[in-house]
């Protein structure tokens, strides 16, 4: 804990302190044609620990996600994971995109889907075997959906989808999570299911990060916040990072007085 | 009856029907394979743009070496549909137009491009022409020295076989096993491109590579059938299983058995078509085709087991 606040604190990323962090982002910078959507933004997240990703719509909150792990190109920037390149720590992380990016009427079940999550353990060349739907049918099991797993995706209802994307995660068994967006438009249940799990990832020492849309929810969830508009705001543990006045300098006018003063913040 | 049937199905049929159905089969599957994926992926039109495009690439080919062999046509036509796809990304990032509405700017382009160079050149002494180019020229694939199916096994008389045959044998074999082996690959990334990369799969690379498989496609089976059968089989036969199944690789599955059923029975009609109606002229075996692949997607649309699947979403 005390690294995190020597970070939030100084503003800058201690070496020493994050040599092996989880993920440490110097500079990044992501551009869609001619303007920036994520500026000279540095991050470091602590091993074991849960963050939220906070910011106005089109503040490049997922850029920032898809840039981290190159996803899309960076015009410049240093990104660590564990101390390495990406590549050469690809096993260790799990990336869930956004639900929406996908088109849910592509041609398979549930469990093709949470297969995908075992790519890793395939082999070149070679194809799923039974032992691997084993696993992928534990990993829906987790997230409650194993009685979907011959269902076709498209006829699944939005938290579903989202749940069998946390299914395809897990089935990578990664110590680090990227998570985009997994609260958006998802039912009471479904959200209740994926904190849980994700508290789960947590207890057993593996790194989570989303980005988040719910401010209501932060504290509850979440136990660090990174505050992005373009570049980057704040970051640190919530009780010291997540104030009114981070906030109204991430949002600017477009989140009200009275909104903040509802989160009760310190 | 049966009679008929092995009269029907003799040494005639082997010399003059065999062939053609064959090599009209190895095309339509050939397209139809990658067309699965490019279906999926939204980019149905790229077969149809490189299909237009081989038509100045041939051209060019006939200008630059005066001959109509095989080897530098397909080079031609290869090069052209490696820069249609060039053009396409260009008046794509360039313009920020979407890439349906790109796509569809450079194959007509290219393609009434092809057209000119033919009025303006010289090409009349030589079989290419804009009919030629959209329907090929199927019918005339005939195996002159086979004498039966018993020809099939004897050596001299395979070595007459039209080369269109082998040559789609071969893409055939080599599209089916590039998309055997990189299944897992294609899939993923297909459906979700981001996660594909986070993971470790080469997504452009892998796209680039489904291109080029679908250009050797249309390369390959333009020269025997023509374009018109091209475009409809890189889009009918997938479209068709898509309403079949609920999994990709039967889709796959389906997708080849349409393509097959297109490619025999197209031909079959055209031929002996319109006699059962009394007349004695044949139809364009490639228009046939295509037209085939055409009822079968009507009908699965109609009929298709999963044809309900849009907007049929669960409770939340």
């Amino acid at each position: 804990m005390s690294s995190a606040k020597l970070v939030a604190e100084s503003g800058k990323i201690l070496d020493v302190a994050s040599k092996d962090a989880p993920l440490t982002v110097r500079g990044l910078t992501v551009s869609y044609g001619n303007k920036p959507a994520v500026f000279s933004v540095d991050a470091s997240i602590p091993a074991g620990s849960m963050t939220a990703i906070i910011g106005p719509n089109g503040a490049g909150k997922s850029t920032f996600l898809k840039g981290a792990l190159g996803v899309v190109p960076s015009l410049s920037g240093e990104v660590r994971i564990f101390g390495k390149l990406f590549e050469d720590a690809r096993d260790r992380v799990a990336y869930v995109p956004q639900r929406a990016s996908v088109d849910w009427d592509f041609p398979a079940r549930v469990i093709d889907v949470v297969l995908m999550g075992l790519y890793g353990s395939v082999g070149l060349f070679r194809l799923w075997r039974a032992r691997h739907r084993e696993q992928a049918m534990e990993c829906l099991k987790r997230v409650g959906m194993a009685d979907f797993a011959d269902r076709q995706i498209g006829q699944l209802s939005g938290g579903q989808q989202q749940r069998v994307f946390l299914a395809r995660a897990l089935a990578q068994n990664a110590e680090f999570y990227l998570l985009d967006e997994p609260f958006a438009g998802v039912d009471a249940a479904t959200e209740r299911a994926i904190v849980s799990v994700l508290k789960e990832l947590k207890s057993e020492g593996r790194t989570v990060v989303c980005v988040h849309h719910d401010l209501s929810t932060v504290a509850e969830y979440f136990d660090r916040v990174l505050l992005i508009n373009v570049r980057r705001i704040a970051e640190g543990p919530v009780e010291t990072t997540f104030t009114a006045e981070n906030l109204q300098e991430t949002y600017g006018g477009r989140l009200a007085a009275t909104h903040i003063d509802e989160l009760h913040l310190a | 009856m049966i009679d008929d049937l092995i009269t029907a199905l003799g040494a005639e049929f082997v010399q003059l029907s065999l062939t053609p159905i064959v090599i009209g089969m190895l095309a339509a599957i050939a397209c139809a394979l990658p067309g699965n994926f490019l279906l999926l992926r939204r980019q149905a039109l790229i077969g149809d743009a490189i299909s237009h495009v081989v038509l100045p690439g041939i051209v060019a080919a006939f200008l630059v070496t005066g001959t109509i062999t095989a080897v530098p046509m397909m080079l031609g036509a290869g090069a052209a549909a490696i820069i249609a796809v060039v053009m396409i990304e260009i008046v794509k990032r360039l313009g920020r137009v979407e890439p349906g509405a790109a796509m569809g700017l450079v194959f007509t382009t290219l393609f009434a491009a092809g057209v000119l160079f033919l009025e303006i050149t010289d090409t009349s002494s030589v079989h290419i022409d804009v009919q030629h180019a959209l329907l090929g020229n199927l019918e005339s694939l005939i195996w002159f020295d086979a004498e039966g199916w018993g020809s099939l096994l004897d050596p001299a008389a395979l070595a007459t076989l039209p080369p269109q045959l082998p040559r789609l044998a071969v893409v055939l074999v080599g599209i089916g096993l590039f998309i055997f082996l990189f299944w897992k690959e294609l899939k993923i990334s297909t459906f979700d491109a981001a996660f594909a990369g986070a993971i470790g799969i080469r997504t452009r690379v892998l796209g680039f590579a489904l291109v080029v498989a679908t250009a050797v496609a249309a390369v390959a089976a333009f020269d025997a059938v023509g374009s018109i059968i091209v475009i409809a089989m890189f889009v009918c036969p997938p479209a068709s299983a898509r309403l079949m199944t609920n999994q990709l690789a039967r889709q796959v599955g389906w997708s080849v058995v349409f393509a097959t059923i297109s490619a025999v029975l197209g031909y079959v009609l055209a031929g002996y078509g319109p006699g059962w109606f009394g007349s004695p002229y044949a139809v364009s075996a490639a228009g046939m085709i295509a037209t085939v692949s055409g009822v079968i997607l009507i009908l699965t649309c109609l009929f298709g087991p999963q044809r309900k699947r849009v907007g049929q979403q669960a409770e939340a």
